[in-house]
């Protein structure tokens, strides 16, 4: 895909900027992980479709979509989507690079003060506290993502159940339980598509 | 710190084998990530698990961090950057390919089928997630306190988790947790 191509707007939608650079890219996810606290996300939003207008509000919810619904970690995969469209391949290293070259290093300073501190009682109850407050944020997290299947009928909750179960409850290994549920889980929305 | 060849691989391939089947993003290969790393590994300890995953979470940036933390522990700066690379690397490449043909298909039945069918499975992950952590990290009622009382502001409010993880780190310097 060429890069030009790729920043035409479809018929009708407002005329995009031009394409950034490598080096736009990788500063622009370098920027929103510095100023991202509290998520990356709405950042990334303000940044690519409101500020610099290098895509249509359209666009970007498309690749979300995709990128929600794909294994990994999925803000750093549409990082990389973002510059493949953009500038090609090399468009998405630099997205990618750019995204993760901050986090890396602060990671890597809060590993070696660990290291250095972590038998430090008061820092122990500082992370006792902290660890407390983020099992909260991902309850919450589970809540909002759980609220629109529970509100439809469907094999979809039933599905959710038995994955929470088998890996929370059970302790089954990943590959074991998704081998046997993402199959039946496919065939069951299938089945229940076309009912 | 073991810092060999053979633990640079296992981060590889765990970490890589992680990313290829974290359907609904980092948060829900958390129990794999503690599983291997405390039960099969022995990596480190239950309490050092939940300390990596408090400062992950608490820093700015992607929740995916957690895994730069378990390579930094066990390998030094090179097992940090083997397990990032090994998590954020290959599912990139997949979404990139992904990208440019997936939207050829967009009204075909099976892609539906397939989008439906995963989308409860991250919902499952990411509970079960939730689950474990909690079982982690809350140790009396405290804690417990903070856990229902960050959910409900994080799920009713539009507060920045920021603000969050202050107030808790507070009630934990103070002796609370």
């Amino acid at each position: 895909m060429s890069s030009s191509a790729a920043a035409q707007p479809p018929n009708g939608a407002p005329p995009l900027a031009h394409a950034p650079t490598h080096a736009e890219l990788f500063l622009a996810f370098l920027r929103i992980t510095i100023s991202g606290f509290g998520g990356t996300l709405p950042w990334t939003r303000r940044m690519f479709v409101e500020e610099k207008k290098w895509m249509t509000a359209e666009e970007f919810n498309d690749v979300y979509a995709l990128c929600q619904f794909l294994p990994g970690p999925n803000i750093v995969n549409l990082t990389a989507v973002f510059g493949s469209r953009m500038r090609g391949w090399t468009g998405a290293v630099a997205a990618w690079t750019g995204f993760l070259v901050f986090p890396f290093f602060l990671m890597i300073a809060a590993g070696v003060l660990y290291a250095q501190y972590s038998d430090v009682a008061a820092l122990q109850r500082v992370l006792g506290g902290l660890a407390a407050a983020a099992a909260g944020l991902l309850i919450a997290t589970v809540i909002k993502m759980a609220a629109p299947l529970f509100l439809k009928l469907g094999p979809a909750p039933l599905v959710a159940l038995a994955t929470a179960g088998a890996i929370g409850l059970m302790r089954w290994p990943l590959v074991a339980v998704l081998a046997v549920l993402a199959p039946v889980s496919i065939m069951l929305a299938w089945w229940w598509g076309r009912r | 710190m073991r810092d060999d060849g053979a633990v640079l691989f296992t981060l590889a391939f765990q970490f890589a084998m992680m990313s290829l089947l974290a359907f609904g993003g980092a948060n829900a290969v958390v129990p794999e990530i503690h599983r291997q790393a405390v039960e099969i590994q022995g990596w480190m300890n239950g309490r050092q698990f939940a300390d990596l995953f408090a400062i992950a979470q608490a820093a700015p940036g992607p929740n995916v961090m957690i895994v730069t933390l378990v390579g930094f522990h066990v390998a030094g700066f090179t097992g940090g950057l083997v397990a990032t690379f090994a998590m954020c690397g290959p599912t990139a490449v997949l979404a990139c390919f992904l990208s440019r043909t997936w939207d050829r298909f967009r009204e075909k039945p099976w892609r539906v089928a397939v989008q439906a069918g995963l989308v409860p499975i991250s919902v499952g992950l990411v509970a079960a997630s939730a689950i474990i952590f909690t079982g982690i990290a809350v140790h009396n009622w405290v804690a417990m306190l903070i856990t229902v009382a960050t959910a409900a502001l994080a799920y009713w409010t539009r507060f920045n988790p920021l603000w969050l993880f202050g107030a808790a780190s507070l009630m934990g310097l103070a002796g609370f947790v």
